[in-house]
């Protein structure tokens, strides 16, 4: 299994991941090995396993809809490269939100 | 324009996001009052903090299986949450915690009935129902010239519903009326306040055009996404425009769909347009992966049995509910229930000491609901309590005042409700200085203008009752205060007499 340069950009551009093209070859080498040795996986006849969504048996853990203390502010903002004591500062995003 | 005259047929499937009334958000114990200051309702976890682990709300949970059976859904016994990944300033995780290929409930159906019959009923699809976290607020003021925008993440993890129909709608009309039907139905059974200006409730919507070939075949133009919409007559309007932009390009272009990408465009209220954005990741560059710090759910039956019997009636059962017990027409009830509970409990009350449905009934929709959509406000402050209104009806209807002094009567509460007075109909009438006709006095001012009208007992006796409105508008004239049908109906007796 050996992954592309053009696969590999396409994961850097995903990853907001500015790479050189030396960068890519590299990470096409080093990926695709990877890939490579996750694929032995494929070799066994999964038929008759279901799908596991999680590795744990434990199911349903919830918790009541309590109210918990916030952070404060200021506690919230103080790790940030930037904001003005009431919000975190971004370079501007123009245009709809990505929510989805 | 009717549909069988359109050269197209349009087809729409919405995606409408709804915020569950919970006290806390999805995954933490932060609260989701709406207008806190910025950055006041976080923690680690809704800050995507590394080492922080979410947990689920379980009212959440419930307020969402109870959507999806309202729905009609079928819920998966099984369920699980994936992360979907994007980067954006509002989203601190990077990934927002959603629902891919294990929602916990599908197939349902929700059905709208216009009371007026503007469009067949219709019944709509919905393909899912799944729960998942909303994302953060980023503001950007361009007027100020500022390089940066602000990010508040008072909202990012509160709970949302995401309810995808499958493209069953056939006008922007029908569209905007299902909205109402659903938004109905939520209120009814708790769900959310789906309240649009505090985004409790989102709407994007998916639209194209079949336009049939005369080979008997259907052209299909590309699907677009439309965005931005912030109210129901928002939608209609997009969905309308949208509509007549892609049978412009069709004729134009011809392009199919396949043939180009799918497009998102954002409504512009203003303008009244849609406008081409960024082109949409496509599904598989989100990179959907089980969330390993949720575990999954089952749903037992008996969970969903308690969920059921806890739901109340949906609005559908209260309309055929109400027709019956009160012996309406459907669509009176449809009209009374769609304003919703509190205007359904009003027109009970006042129903109940009137004693009979239907001139309730009446008098709520031509009268107090109209007076609601001209000056805006809502049932509980409406300055005529029910009271006061059944008082005022069950004496029209005993024939103390004609329907038309019943609605002076009506203006005069208003007037006395909005002064903050006491508004019964005593006190109306005495402000309009309209005073009760005994039955004595209008038989001696019938038999005056009887002496004064030869002509017109001389008709009536020949046969021609009708002629007995001609005394009416005299007998007002010599007191306003008298009912027409008194009137007509204490005449024929004494010519009858004669
Ligand atoms: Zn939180």
């Amino acid at each position: 299994m050996s992954l592309s340069a053009t696969d590999v950009a396409k994961v850097g551009v995903l990853a907001r991941l500015a790479l050189s093209p030396t960068e890519v070859e590299a990470m096409a080498r080093q990926l695709s090995s990877i890939v490579g040795f996750v694929s032995q996986l494929e070799e066994l006849d999964t038929t008759r396993i279901e799908p596991l969504a999680h590795p744990l048996d434990t199911r349903n853990v919830f918790r009541d809809d309590v109210p918990q203390t916030c952070l404060t502010t200021n506690q919230a903002l103080q790790s940030a490269p930037r904001h003005d004591g009431e919000c975190f500062l971004v370079p501007a995003v123009l245009g709809e939100t990505g929510a989805a | 324009m009717p549909a069988d005259a359109s050269p197209f047929t349009t087809v729409i499937g919405l995606e409408v996001h709804v915020q569950l009334l919970t006290r806390t958000k999805l995954f933490c114990g932060c609260p989701t009052t709406f207008g806190a200051p910025a950055n006041t309702q976080v923690c680690p976890v809704c800050l995507g903090l590394p080492g922080s682990l979410p947990v689920m709300n379980r009212r959440a949970f419930d307020l969402a299986l109870r959507a999806a059976l309202a729905l009609d859904c079928t819920i998966a016994p099984f369920t699980k949450w994936d992360r979907k990944n994007y980067f954006y300033p509002d989203l601190p995780k990077g990934y927002q915690i959603s629902q891919y290929d294990l929602p916990f409930s599908s197939d349902g159906s929700l059905e709208v009935v216009d009371p007026k019959g503007a469009f067949p009923p219709r019944r709509v699809g919905i393909i899912r129902v799944h729960l998942e976290e909303d994302a953060g607020k980023s503001m950007h003021d361009e007027a100020a010239g500022t390089a940066d925008s602000r990010i508040d993440l008072n909202r990012a993890g509160t709970p949302l519903v995401e309810i995808v129909s499958q493209p069953d709608l056939r006008s922007p009309q029908e569209a905007r009326a299902w909205l109402n039907e659903l938004k109905l139905l939520l209120v009814y059974l708790g769900v959310s306040d789906c309240n649009m200006q505090e985004g409790s409730l989102r709407v994007d919507a998916n639209v194209n055009l079949h336009v049939p070939r005369g080979d008997g075949s259907t052209a299909k133009t590309p699907i677009v996404e439309i965005k931005n919409m912030n109210s129901f007559r928002s939608v209609e309007r997009a969905l309308a425009y949208e509509a007549a932009r892609q049978w412009e390009e069709w004729q134009r272009t011809g392009i199919e769909m396949g043939k180009a990408p799918k497009q998102t465009r954002g409504w512009d209220d203003a303008a009244g347009i849609t406008r081409g954005q960024r082109h949409k990741e496509e599904s598989s560059d989100y990179r959907y992966f089980p969330d390993p710090d949720l575990v999954p759910v089952t749903v037992a039956a008996e969970e969903l049995a308690a969920i059921r019997a806890a739901m109340g009636e949906p609005p559908t059962r209260l309309r055929a509910a109400l027709a019956e017990k009160w012996g309406i027409p459907a669509a009176d009830a449809a009209v009374i229930v769609n304003q919703g509970r509190d205007v359904v409990a009003y027109y009970e009350t006042v129903a109940g000491l009137v004693g009979e449905g239907k001139p309730a009934a009446n008098w709520l929709q031509q009268d107090v609901l109209r007076t609601l959509n001209e000056t805006g406000g809502t049932i509980t402050d409406f300055p005529v309590g029910p009271a006061a209104l059944a008082d005022l009806i069950g004496r029209v209807g005993r024939g103390e005042f004609d329907t038309a002094r019943g609605r002076e009567i009506f203006a005069g509460l208003l007037t006395l409700g909005r002064a903050a007075l006491p508004a019964d109909v005593a006190a109306a009438v005495a402000a309009l200085g309209i005073t009760a006709v005994s039955d004595d006095e209008l038989t001696d001012l019938v038999r005056g203008l009887l002496t004064a009208n030869p002509k017109i007992v001389a008709d009536v006796k020949g046969g021609k009752e009708q002629a007995a409105a001609g005394l009416i508008g005299q007998a007002r004239k010599q007191n306003p205060n008298v009912n027409p049908g008194k009137v007509r109906e204490v005449a024929l007796t004494l010519i009858r007499a004669m």
